[in-house]
């Protein structure tokens, strides 16, 4: 619990952090919330030689109508995301969901753009993003980008971000009156999800699913199930086209069990 | 002097006065061993094998001792060498005389016994420094096979001490009458045979331990600041272990955060910090982490049980004869092989149970070892016997209400001083009255309804019912019930109370706090006993220079038998008032009267005197009576000559989502009996945190280990720990029989909820599967256990 030595670093604009990553390379872990980087930090998992602190970045804490689109400040923390009126009628998922992170004092430190960045497939926000069908904009030392959600998230802990570039904003599309769930099992109230499942209806629906793989994931098999108008039957293929961890709380075999009766229950309330 | 009309009587106790403690410790103005500091102090980092059984082969100190503020970096053997320690730590309960007790030094020599056992230890100017030097030892081991359960302990392929042949500890029996316990199982009429586990916990107090030992530079004294339950049991046990003279030894617990048995203990980083501090002339510190702590603070259960019941066919009790085979962990720490002990008497509960045999195999595996946790033997014994109840409820086909009135000690009437089988006393019971009220306030026809509409319609979400009703023993202990058991310490408490010239009183409690209130409950108790207010008491405890004498705090003894001291103590007090009273006001002792602390002459009650006033004038002696002492001060040392017998009933409510296999605790009740309460409030809290506890133990926490010895789940985020989140709101009620084991009246309350909740909980989730035919099931009963429970009952895919 106590981490191994390293610099430490202000940047006080995304510019600044661009340029202190450019300087440092993969020596150096970019600092937002610190409720991922920190744990790891302290069971000396992780040991950036140089921490470079974003936190005080206040421009890139907001919530802005951006037309067909929310769009979403990287450093917004949990909590101003799910007290948000804007989120309620536009993204209503991403809002409940970022109400079901950790405990409030997780949500008041914890950032939008750092639960992405860090990319763990257990963590919630990310499977929020996918069934949104969000995007997010990474800003490096050549510009600006743009990169789908469904592109983002590319295996273990690793994303499309390159190592000099940071996520600036979140992009969601606007999804008022579309049906939606999120379904969280877990043992514990403010655990992690043992496996979630996130869905959005509408035009061409998406299902989005926690810890049941490397990576954060959508699946295509219930979201075709559900475009053939298969309803909650849908629900049955969830379990297949994964390859879930197995841990103390569940063996894969369970992991996709409860996937499918997740998913199932998901599907039924978000048509309700 | 005024007269006095209208006495107050009896204002304080019974009251449920917010604790005085609490303000201090919700601003974050409670002083820990983690926040004294002093100059020139050097931390100890702890370089902790990582393998569970290992010969050192060898160790490189080079590049940490070169490290950047680093003082020194000592192996073990270097420790050995340096005469620090006269014998290896304590094991104060030699359960037997040819109980097997490997010696246990601070550190290992050349052989290390289970994952986190100290190899070598950093001395650094920062904390930081000595963990980064820390990582810098090298340590190079040759791996042995490991003994990581104690089925592989039974087999014996491995021992977990290289130079031991068997693995076995110890065998204890307890069996009265062997030949009545025979015939009791001959041919009954029904016969229950059971096996459960006792899984391993890790205890997880809120804080975790450390150590500050200061050396005085002039005196060649030692004062040693830790978070323990038992500063004088550690005061006396680091003077045996080291040779370090007592009376040089100072031993303070500051506010402790939560102990849970985790604390009563003498450990390796306690000795090194006092041995280190004494040669160096430094302080010396540490400060465990949390994910550390699961390897150097003992832990609690690890035991397998089997018991059988031999009933007639109305289901009354013949027999209960149960075997134990209990997990040590690598070594016998204070009172490891005495807690399977603690419970043996239990096995019966509150039945009247003609024959009772009881064994105990003691093994030593390759894990951190065991030790007392929040009601240490007890609630194994209560889970057992409990669990036995409901599953021979359902075999004589009756409710688990009508097993255990058929059963119930006295007919489930008021008794006083009964002997049971188990060869003890138990002091009072009333247990009938105690059924029905916890029945009446869990609405149990009402979920016995609810129960059979939902089974008839088929739902995917079952209810189960659990009860448990349950006694505990507590109050340890009478001092010579505690050497029949070869422990090595008495059970006896010790206060000193004194009345100061201004009124005001001081109490000295030899009995420890780590989370309890003693200081309100104490001034709750002298208030009363000196007719003063409660803000008129200050309680002085914790520190061996300002109480030097007493035993401090674990078995819920503190009331029954410290606050029974305290008592006493102001009894003498008002006795020796009494005295100067009658002399000064010229009356015969014999016609005082006292209340509400004024002294009055029987028939003229213009004649009184304050306590208030008499404190002043034993202050300054003009006017006492011929030879009589200055000062009002009085000690007494209690050695109660029972234990006290707490019991209770808990009803709860589980419901389980057949989907998924998750169990929701929907309602808990508890009516618990422990006699007088002094603070109604503080007696609350303690059965809501120990119900929570065995909660715990019933759906979320498992201290897991793999084959090699590796715990694979120390972090918190791994080890569930429930929260508040995660359990209902509580009904509790009381009945109240008191205790004739002491003129208070008290029992204990501090491990009630613990003993019995575990039970509860699984007795409904067993309740709610019993229709796929499931009668039983192991702990914690998780959700993919849950699952898999239901599938497998269901014939389908497991």
């Amino acid at each position: 619990m106590i981490p191994a030595a390293f610099d430490y670093q202000v940047a006080d604009s995304a510019d600044a952090a661009i340029a202190a990553l450019a300087e440092h390379g993969d020596d150096a872990k970019l600092l937002a919330g610190g409720h991922s980087l920190i744990p790891l930090m302290r069971f000396r998992l992780a040991t950036p030689g140089v921490v470079v602190d974003i936190g005080r970045i206040s421009d890139l804490s907001y919530i802005n109508d951006g037309g067909d689109h929310v769009a979403i400040g990287a450093m917004t923390t949990h909590r101003a995301i799910e007290t948000s009126e804007l989120l309620a009628t536009e993204a209503p998922l991403l809002r409940h969901v970022a109400g079901q992170v950790g405990d409030p004092q997780v949500r008041h430190r914890g950032t939008l753009g750092g639960s992405l960045a860090h990319g763990d497939p257990a963590s919630d926000l990310p499977a929020a993003l996918l069934a949104h069908g969000g995007v997010l904009v990474a800003r490096g030392p050549g510009g600006e980008r743009e990169i789908a959600a469904s592109d983002f998230f590319t295996g273990f802990l690793e994303t499309a971000l390159a190592g000099d570039e940071i996520i600036t904003e979140i992009r969601i599309p606007k999804a008022a009156g579309v049906g939606w769930s999120y379904q969280k099992f877990n043992r514990r109230a403010q655990d992690w999800a043992i496996v979630g499942a996130a869905v959005m209806l509408g035009d061409a629906p998406k299902v989005a699913l926690v810890n049941m793989g490397s990576a954060p994931m959508r699946h295509s098999g219930v979201e075709a199930g559900l475009a053939g108008g298969g309803g909650a039957d849908a629900a049955s293929v969830a379990g297949d086209d994964t390859d879930p961890p197995e841990d103390l709380n569940a063996d894969a075999e369970y992991r996709k069990h409860l996937a499918r009766v997740l998913v199932g229950r998901g599907i039924t309330e978000a048509s309700g | 002097m005024t007269a006095v009309e209208d006495p107050i009587t009896t204002t304080a106790i019974g009251t449920p006065m917010k604790r005085r403690e609490d303000p201090k410790l919700l601003a974050g103005e409670g002083k820990y061993v983690d926040d004294i500091h002093v100059v020139g102090q050097l931390w100890m980092g702890m370089v902790r094998s990582p393998l569970a059984h290992a010969r050192i082969t060898s160790i490189d100190t080079s590049a940490a001792e070169a490290a950047e503020g680093v003082h020194s970096v000592l192996t073990g053997p270097q420790l050995q060498e340096m005469g620090l320690w006269l014998a290896p730590l304590p094991c104060a309960w030699p359960v037997t005389e040819d109980m097997v007790n490997p010696p246990h030094y601070p550190t290992a020599i050349d052989e290390v016994h289970h994952v986190g056992e100290i190899v070598a230890v950093v001395l650094a100017d920062s904390r930081y420094g000595a963990a980064d030097a820390a990582e810098q030892v090298i340590v190079d081991y040759e791996p042995l096979d490991a003994v990581a359960s104690i089925a592989a302990a039974r087999d014996g392929s491995a021992t977990a001490h290289s130079e031991h042949e068997t693995n076995k500890a110890f065998h204890w029996p307890l069996v009265p009458d062997p030949d009545a316990l025979e015939a009791a199982f001959a041919n009954p009429a029904h016969h229950v045979k059971a096996n459960f586990v006792q899984q391993r916990l890790i205890p997880a107090a809120m804080e975790p331990r450390g150590v500050l030992a200061v050396p005085s530079p002039m005196g060649g004294d030692v004062t040693l600041y830790s978070a323990t339950q038992v500063p004088h049991i550690l005061k006396v046990m680091i003077a045996a272990t080291t040779g370090i003279p007592e009376s040089k030894i100072r031993v303070v617990a500051p506010a402790v955060g939560g102990g849970f048995g985790a604390k009563l203990n003498i450990n390796p980083d306690e000795i090194l910090a006092v041995t280190l501090a004494n040669r160096l002339g430094r302080a010396v510190r540490w400060t465990e982490s949390r994910s550390e702590a699961a390897f150097s603070t003992h832990q609690g259960r690890g035991q397998l049980q089997t018991i059988e019941l031999a009933a007639d066919a109305d289901g009354k009790l013949q027999g209960v004869r149960v075997h134990i085979d209990a997990d040590m962990g690598a070594y016998m720490m204070l009172i490891t092989p005495g807690v399977p002990l603690l419970g043996s008497f239990l096995y019966t509960g509150v039945y009247d149970v003609p024959a009772f045999g009881f064994t105990c195999d003691g093994y030593f595996t390759n894990l951190t070892p065991t030790d007392a946790y929040r009601g240490a033997g007890r609630p194994e014994a209560s889970y057992a016997i409990e669990r036995a109840m409901d599953i021979l409820a359902a075999q004589v086909g009756i409710g688990p209400d009508e097993i255990r009135r058929r059963n119930y000690l006295a007919g489930g009437e008021y008794f006083e001083n009964l002997e049971v089988p188990s060869t003890l006393v138990f002091d009072s019971g009333h247990y009938g009255p105690n059924l029905d009220r916890a029945l009446e306030l869990a609405d149990y026809d009402g979920l016995r309804a609810e129960q059979a509409r939902r089974r008839a319609a088929g739902e995917s979400k079952q209810l189960g019912i659990g009860m448990v009703t349950y006694v505990e023993i507590c109050g340890l202990a009478p001092s010579r019930a505690l050497g029949g058991l070869s422990y090595g310490a008495g059970g006896w408490e010790h206060a000193t109370v004194r009345l100061l010239p201004t009124g005001k009183a001081e109490v000295v409690s030899g009995s420890t706090p780590h989370g309890q209130g003693h200081e309100t409950t104490w001034s709750q108790i002298v208030a009363d006993k000196l007719g003063i207010p409660p803000e008129d008491v200050t309680v002085l405890h914790s520190d061996t220079a300002i109480s030097p004498l007493g035993l401090d705090t674990y078995g819920s003894r503190s009331l029954a038998v410290g606050g029974v001291a305290i008592a006493a103590a102001c009894d003498k007090v008002v006795e020796k008032a009494k005295q100067i009273a009658a002399h000064q006001m010229e009356a015969s002792a014999d016609d005082l009267e006292f209340a509400g602390g004024m002294f009055s002459v029987s028939g003229s009650p213009d004649q009184a005197m304050p306590i208030q006033a008499i404190a002043f004038g034993a202050f300054t002696a003009h006017n006492l009576p011929d030879g009589m002492e200055p000062n009002l001060q009085e000690q007494v040392t209690f050695d109660p000559t029972n234990f006290v017998f707490p019991f209770g009933t808990h009803v709860c409510a589980v419901e389980i989502d057949e989907d998924t296999g998750a169990v929701e605790l929907l309602s808990y009740v508890a009516v618990d009996d422990c006699g007088n309460q002094i603070n109604p409030m503080i007696v609350e809290g303690q059965v809501h945190g120990g119900i929570v506890q065995g909660v715990a133990q019933a759906l979320f926490e498992e201290a897991c280990y793999d084959e090699d010895g590796n715990l694979t789940n120390p972090s918190m985020m791994d080890y569930l720990v429930p929260s508040a989140a995660d359990v209902p709101s509580m009904v509790t009620d009381y009945t109240v029989t008191p205790s004739t084991s002491n003129p208070l009246g008290v029992k204990g309350a501090g491990e009630a909820g613990t003993i019995s909740s575990a039970a509860a909980v699984m007795n409904a989730v067993v309740d709610a599967l019993s229709p796929y035919g499931v009668v039983d099931m192991d702990m914690p009963a998780t959700p993919q256990r849950v699952w898999r429970t239901i599938n497998e009952a269901k014939g389908g895919q497991a």
